[in-house]
């Protein structure tokens, strides 16, 4: 724990970044400039892609950068306790971020670095072990094959120390082969979740990261900084703002959401059930909830972790998981599906995560094959098991397979919903929004929201909130809305704070903490530099072959009921346009001159 | 004399927030390590949380290692005090210390827990607390039912 050197680089002007090439096993450490134009997190993420991405060669080639940034305030203030990914995705083809938190976040701070980027392929399975004073590319081919929890187990015994001050990422067997939205795993309780990171990890023959949060940052020479950060640290711990979060966590959700008919059931065959009652956040909470558990630097502790306690044998012999659940992959793993027992929920959350796929799009993408098998374009001896709404053996069995691509049918759904139907059919009731929805049907400014997003992500807008309180189509006041807060949430993703601490980061509470710092330009240009990075990540995600103008959003959206009544969906066609002509613009505008 | 005791673990959530505040409080620093108290999670988030810490032992076999006078015993109640000007690095107190409570940097300078509790107000479950060393308690954590102390 070397206090990091203050003097040999300006953290204030320039980022530091680790970049590691596999096929070389090494790395080199970058200086790079462009901290007042591009912040960090997503702006950085964005910037080394510019740099390091190949925007016309597809996900998979090896020399496709994989990027890990995170922000100015990391480590210095709390809440600032995430990690952007940056990646050409493999679901879509484009540019695209996921964001997790765990230890990643604090680990890349106290290692010394601003972002790590990983290039090219290992000859044999590898894991990258990084620190403030160690770079090493391990071969261990003998971990390729094994799920998430055994891969983290081993990785901890053969990356040893640094207990409770290390991050570990890894991929499970449908990141290994390369499923499109395999995710990647970190410190069991997290995920780089969308869009498939976890394959391009695969791709690399990279099965995990371990990064050694082993070094000290300077004491910020600023008088005021312990008594703003005693100031937010009891703004989000001793008033009411963070509560939702960490007593019944986002499953909260579940009973509003039914009651407003936003609640999508078998695969979106309806928006309310009678059955919501008995998977609300109050169930999950009273009767499965065993333990809190926070990202680094987060004192709300917003992970709520389920306890899972089967009988493998007559005679009471049991084994426990500690499954974490919220309320995307609850959705995903229950209504979706028509499972309303939350231990077989957490059960089919856990077989998701074991396999290292997204638990959303899995559920999802499950929901459809469902309703495939129902209209007899998927049969049970392709699926290799009967899936039925409700019945949750039959989807273990296929996320095993899914895992690890066992037939055709499988290595066509793991590439979507939409893959799948366009050779099976059913593309009507895919129900896949740039990717597989969230769990959200509150009507059509959400659907065009996830549908043209940058991450395609519930996150990229509060979309689905805007929808419960507006009822009058207005397109303009709904794009007015839709761009603003893409452009405030911008801002925390650069810093990248957690979405949940958005109560409280507001704009001049993050200009003094930035200033408290020594950033003193970005405090002052909020505005430009999110503006910019917003430009940026669209130019980019434009560039990589993503055409707003082009997306289309399935039969199934405008089939159903919500609050507001039955969808319109010519209007949401409307609104549909409108936006991706807006969101083509912000990409020719202002084209960045970042770091360039 | 005060001492401080992580009395009920049972309750943490591995935020950080208790070393984050010692090393900005005690060492002015930002660090995980350069910190009286550090939170593990040895076998995975999944086996919970355990803090090490300072058990103010008394006599303290750390000071005893000490060949300089550096780490001496507080005035009463175990644990104890480092002095950095007069430390020469030899890390001797880190070797002699039970429980592994004394940190070293790449320095060799120890970091240890002087059981002022400036960590407390920053964990956001009341896992820490800080007790009268007269009262002699024992190091057992929520488990076994240690009562708050009385306001
Ligand atoms: S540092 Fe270790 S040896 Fe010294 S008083 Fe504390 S627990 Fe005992
Ligand atoms: S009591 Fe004081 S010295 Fe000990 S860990 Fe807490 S803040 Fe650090
Ligand atoms: S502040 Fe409390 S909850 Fe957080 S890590 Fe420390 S002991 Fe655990």
């Amino acid at each position: 724990m070397s206090p990091l050197s203050p003097n040999s680089f300006d953290r204030t002007a320039c980022f530091r970044v680790l970049v590691v090439d596999l096929a070389a096993r090494r790395g080199d450490v970058v200086i790079l400039d462009g901290r007042d134009q591009v912040m960090g997190g997503s702006g950085l993420a964005a910037l080394l892609y510019q740099k390091y991405g190949l925007p016309g060669e597809p996900a998979f080639h090896p020399g496709q950068p994989l990027i890990f940034a995170i922000g100015p305030l990391t480590g210095a203030f709390p809440l600032m306790s995430k990690t952007v990914c940056g990646f050409k995705s493999p679901y879509v083809e484009n540019y695209a971020e996921s964001h997790a938190g765990g230890r990643s976040a604090l680990s890349l701070r106290f290692a010394g670095y601003d972002a790590l980027v990983i290039t090219g392929r290992a000859a044999a399975p590898a894991a990258v072990v990084l620190g403030s004073r160690t770079l090493q590319v391990v071969d261990v081919h003998y971990l390729w094959g094994a799920d998430i929890f055994t891969a983290g187990k081993l990785l901890r015994k053969i990356v040893p120390g640094n207990s409770g001050h290390r991050s570990i990422l890894r991929i499970g067997p449908a990141g290994e082969n390369r499923q499109a939205y395999a995710c990647i795993n970190v410190d069991t309780y997290r995920h780089f979740g969308r869009l498939g990171a976890g394959a391009v990890m695969g791709a690399k023959n990279l099965k995990g990261v371990v990064i050694h949060g082993d070094a000290d940052l300077p004491f910020p020479e600023n008088k005021n900084y312990t008594k703003l950060f005693a100031d937010i640290h009891s703004k989000a711990t001793a008033t009411d703002m963070m509560e939702k979060y960490h007593n019944l966590g986002t499953p909260v959700n579940v009973l509003p959401l039914n009651e407003l008919k936003s609640l999508p059931w078998r695969n979106l065959q309806a928006t309310a059930d009678p059955d919501a009652g008995k998977i609300s956040g109050e169930e999950f909470a009273d009767k499965l909830l065993m333990s809190n558990a926070a990202c680094s630097g987060c004192p709300v502790g917003c992970i709520h972790v389920g306890m899972l306690r089967e009988m493998f044998s007559d005679k009471h012999r049991f084994y426990i998981r500690q499954v974490p659940y919220d309320h995307e992959p609850n959705f995903a793993c229950g209504s979706m599906l028509g499972v309303t027992d939350p231990k077989e929920i957490l059960a089919l959350i856990d077989a998701a995560d074991r396999q290292g796929l997204d638990a959303i799009s899995a559920g999802v993408a499950l929901a459809w094959a469902t309703e495939a098998m129902q209209k007899g374009l998927v049969t049970p001896e392709t699926a290799l098991t009967t899936l039925a709404f409700g019945e949750p053996e039959g989807y273990k069995t296929a996320l095993y397979h899914l895992g690890h691509m066992t037939n055709d049918f499988y290595a066509a759904l793991g590439r979507g919903a939409g893959y799948a139907a366009a050779q099976y059919g059913g593309g009507d009731f895919a129900c896949v929004l740039g990717q597989e929805m969230a769990g959200y049907a509150t009507g059509e400014t959400y659907f065009v929201s996830q549908t043209i997003g940058f991450r395609h992500s519930h996150l990229d807008t509060g979309a689905y909130s805007f929808d419960q309180k507006n009822k009058d189509q207005d397109i303009e006041a709904t794009l007015k809305f839709l761009l603003d807060d893409e452009r405030e949430r911008v801002l925390l993703n650069n810093l990248v704070s957690c979405l949940f601490a958005r109560g409280v980061y507001k704009p001049a509470l993050i200009a003094e903490a930035l200033d408290c710092l020594g950033f003193s330009t970005l405090a002052h240009t909020l505005d430009e530099t999110s503006e910019t990075v917003r430009n940026l990540r669209w130019k980019l995600k434009i560039q990589t072959g993503f055409d707003p103008a082009t997306t289309r959003i399935p039969k199934r959206f405008s089939e159903i009921v919500t609050w507001k009544g039955a969808v319109d969906a010519d209007y949401m066609e409307r609104l549909r346009t409108a936006y991706a002509q807006k969101i083509i613009a912000l990409a020719g505008e202002n084209a960045p001159a970042a770091g360039t | 004399m005060k001492v401080h005791r992580a009395a009920r673990m049972e309750r943490c959530i591995g935020c950080h927030a208790c070393s984050l505040a010692c090393a900005r409080l005690v060492h002015k620093t930002i660090s995980w390590n350069a910190s009286g108290i550090r939170i593990k999670s040895s076998g995975g988030v999944t086996s919970g949380y355990q803090a090490v810490l300072c058990l103010a032992c008394d006599p303290p076999p750390c000071a005893a290692a000490c060949p300089t006078g550096a780490m001496t015993p507080r005035k009463s109640g175990g644990g104890v005090l480092h002095k950095r000007s007069v430390c020469i690095r030899c890390g001797k107190c880190a070797a002699a210390c039970p429980v592994g409570a004394i940190a070293l940097d790449d320095q060799q300078a120890p970091y240890v827990c002087i059981h002022c509790g400036r960590c407390i107000e920053f964990c956001p479950h009341g896992c820490l607390e800080l007790f009268d060393a007269e009262e002699k308690r024992p190091l057992c954590q929520e488990a076994c039912h240690v009562p708050p102390v009385a306001e």
